[in-house]
Formats: C-alpha cells, structure tokens, sequence
C-alpha cells in the first residue's frame, strides 16, 4: 500500500502539489508512480522562469523501465527545480514526498486548485487503474 | 492463471516485486534493480531461472540429430560436460530459438531453450528428432538458479560438498557437471563469472535460502535484462526472431559452415541470405542524458534500422543499445528519441563484460 500523505493535492497524472504560502507550489510524483517506474535514472526538469499551462508536459522522468512525462498540474511560472535531481534521480525513488520533488510553480489562477484530488480521490483514482 | 517456479513464496519472502513473464509470475526486482546490477558486477547475485525449459536428448543417434537441428555443429564438443551456443533455425533460416547445448554422454545431449518459445520449440524438436529415432524428454522436475558474479564461485563453494567442489574444481567457462543432486554449469547470461546450477525442485527453496544465508543476493528480471544487455547478449524474441536471420542479430560466429556438406535446418536459406547481404545488429552508445529504447528509430548515412533492446547501463552511467541497422553504417548514428534526433556511437555489441568497461 502507497503512502498518500493527507496535507497534499493531487493529479490523476501521479503529481503531487504542496502549498508552501505565497502562491507557491511545491511539485513531485507520488509514491506510487515511482513505483510503477521503478529505478529513476534521469530526471528532465523545465527552465526557471518558464510559463506553463495546467496538464502541459513540462518534465520527463526517465526510469529503467521507460520515459514518463510529467505534467503541470495547475498553471503558472516556474520559479525553481530540484538541481539535486540531475546527480542523484534516485531520490525521486527513496524520498518521493521530501527530497525527491521536481520544480516550485507560482500558480497563476488558484481555481484550478479545485480540478485536482485529495488524498482520498488519489487513493480511489489508483485503486480503479 | 500464471504459472509459478517451486521458489515463488521465496520470491515474496525477500520483497520480490512480481510480473507477468511470459505466463510465468517471476520477479522484476526485490526493491531496486539496480542495486541488484551492481551486485553481480562486484559481488554475487542470483535469479531464478526454472521456467527455463530443459529438455534432454537420448539415444545413438543424439549428436548427428544435433548436427542437423542446430546451425552450430556439435562435432565442436568432443570433452565430456563441454557446452555450446547455438541457434535453432527453420527451414527459412530465421531463428526458432537460441539455447545452449550440453555434451554429458554420447548418446545423452541436454538443451536449456528459453521458457517464452517453449511449445514451439519442444514441437519442432520432436517432430525433428523422429526420423532419427531420439527421445526427447522434458525436464521439469528441476529447478534452476544462476549465481552470478565475481564472488559467485566462492559462496557457491560453501554450500557444496567436497565431492561437488571437486567435480567443479578447475571447471572452464561453457561446460556443465552432474554433481550429486546438481548440475552445475558454468554458463550465464550476465558477463559474469558464475554457475547456472539445476537442481531437483524439492530441494530448490531450501538452496535459495542457503545462497541468501551466504551473502549472494536475489536479482530479478530486471537486473537480468540490463545485464545481458550490458554485456551484449541477445534476448530471444527482442533482438531475434523467426523473422529475423542469425546473420543479421550479431549470431554469425554460432554458424558453422564447415564442413560444408553438413546439412541442417535453414542452411540453403542462410547462404543465400549471406550471398545477398543482411543488415547487422551493432551495439549503440549514447553518453548524454536520456535512454534508448526498443523501437526506437536509428538513422544512419547508409539508411534507417531500429533499436531492438535499449536500456540505461548501471555499470557505464549511460545508455547503451542493440540495433539492427544497415550492413554499411559507419561509426556514428543518430535515434529519434521522443521526435529529437541525438547522435550515439556504433560500437562491436559488448559493453561491459567480467566487470570490465569495453566502451
């Protein structure tokens, strides 16, 4: 059984997104998808400073197994990455939720926070899969 | 339903995480496959191999029926427990199946073929071996688990007793002993030192644990891939098929030609398919980010070919791959990754072997 912390939004894509205040969004993947990857070997995080749109493809998560994409889960600004990613990719693997995260996005409208599910919707969004 | 080895619960026991192999539930890691990489490459690792098929060969006339089935020519092994890789070819020389025959007596050949074609492959054997009056005979009271690694001997050791560690003393790669209740060969498929051991199913679950007790640790299908991969071995139904020429799946060195009055399955097609030329499988080598896949398109001044197995190499740090490309392809390639065009090198089909880099 995946740990789906309760104080996080989810996707049904496997993005996790964290309110850090400030209209700032912390962004990974869940516990879960990584282990439906497996071994994470690389990580494409987007540009600093680029604007992206809810359900764009912004990064690629490269496992042994195959290349994923990730998508923006709400819309806005990226405002930073994790640079830790691209020597240690397996810390989306060991730390999903903590060190793992992939990039800090500066939402541009916070309704579309409503479009995404909470621990419980995730939960039953994996269960049907 | 799934069918399962007699070391299923001991798959679950160690954290296996299980897959659908070919109708088998074997397993893809037991937590990071990886890790399980690197252990054969520096210590020791083991899978488990039972739902490979063994079938054993008897009677006088074994080793001219081999010489007919096989485009590789058992008239190579003259010492006792020697072994042999080979393709089995049909008629069209394409590639019913690779597997590894083992000389244990005149009249007494083994075969160890790929689980995936097992139906296939036991319906042409029997129907191939009547005309030469050969029994064939299923073998599926063994299990069979590979040790691999450069320490794999050394633990192996430990479990054996004096007569087994006698019986392998000295034992040189590619030849297999009936040693008391084990056959112990010294084959594998990860370019590693190590023994492929078959051993009676009721004894297996207890020599895992034995194995595990002595430090060598479980690797699943996983590791296995990337392994043999690393080490530029093919994977039947990835990098060949019935579709597909031994000439062109890097197989060339398993055909005997000579002599050339030997007759065998798919000959008359495989010289014609040498006289015209075949494209040939190389080896890719791509040192930025980012990993090959199967599928993908390679494409070369000489035309297009298609990456056939590609993975990410523990060991190198980069991704490596086979492909099947044009006989002419040079030195360097490009590969439609995900509609971008990345250069690779083109290099021999090896990558890493006895822990060593190669590229």
């Amino acid at each position: 059984m995946s740990n789906i912390p309760a104080n996080l939004k989810y996707a049904s894509s496997h993005e996790w997104l964290r309110a850090e205040g400030d209209g700032i969004y912390t962004v990974g993947i869940t516990e879960h998808a990584q282990e439906l990857l497996g071994d994470m070997v690389f990580v494409e995080l987007p540009e600093v400073g680029e604007s992206v749109a809810q359900g764009d493809d912004v990064a690629v998560a490269e496992s042994v197994k195959a290349a994923s994409d990730i998508y923006a889960p709400v819309s806005g600004e990226i405002v930073a990455v994790n640079d830790a990613l691209s020597d240690s990719p397996e810390l989306v693997n060991s730390s999903p939720y903590e060190d793992g995260w992939m990039f800090k996005i500066k939402i541009a409208d916070e309704a579309e926070l409503g479009s995404l599910l909470d621990a419980a919707g995730y939960q039953s969004a994996i269960d049907e899969a | 339903m799934a069918q399962k080895t007699v070391l299923h619960a001991s798959h679950l026991a160690a954290g296996a995480k299980m897959v659908d192999f070919f109708g088998w539930e074997m397993p893809i890691n037991y937590g990071s496959q990886i890790e399980e990489h690197h252990a054969v490459r520096q210590d020791a690792g083991m899978f488990d191999v039972s739902h490979m098929t063994i079938v054993d060969l008897t009677g006088a006339n074994t080793r001219n029926f081999l010489r007919y089935l096989l485009a590789n020519d058992v008239v190579k092994l003259t010492t006792l427990g020697k072994a042999l890789y080979s393709g089995m070819l049909n008629s069209a020389g394409g590639v019913i199946d690779d597997l590894i025959v083992y000389f244990l007596q005149e009249d007494f050949f083994r075969l160890v073929v790929n689980s995936a074609t097992r139906e296939k492959d036991l319906a042409h054997i029997n129907a191939e071996a009547k005309a030469f009056n050969v029994t064939v005979t299923e073998r599926p009271e063994f299990a069979m688990i590979a040790v691999q690694g450069p320490n794999a001997k050394a633990k192996v050791a430990t479990l054996l007793t004096a007569g087994q560690q006698a019986a392998v003393a000295g034992m040189k790669p590619f030849f297999g002993v009936q040693a008391g209740d084990l056959f112990i060969a010294t084959t594998g498929y990860t370019g590693e030192d190590g023994y492929e051991i078959a051993l009676p199913n009721e004894q297996a679950a207890d020599f895992w644990q034995q194995l595990l007790n002595a430090g060598v640790k479980p690797c699943g299908l996983g590791a296995r891939d990337t392994l043999r991969l690393e080490a530029g071995m093919n994977l039947y139904g990835q990098d060949m098929d019935e579709s597909v020429s031994p000439l062109a799946a890097n197989m060339g060195w398993t055909i005997a030609w000579e002599p050339s009055d030997r007759n065998f399955i798919g000959r008359t097609a495989l010289e014609q398919a040498k006289a015209a030329g075949t494209a040939k499988l190389v080896g890719l080598v791509m040192e930025q980010k980012g990993v090959l896949r199967h599928g993908q398109k390679v494409i070369t001044a000489a035309g297009e070919g298609e990456i056939t197995s590609g993975t990410f190499s523990p060991t190198l740090g980069f991704s490596i791959a086979l492909a099947r490309v044009p006989a002419a392809t040079g030195d360097t390639a490009e590969v439609d990754i995900r509609g971008k065009l990345v250069p690779v090198k083109v290099v021999k089909p090896a990558f890493v072997r006895m822990g060593k880099k190669l590229v």
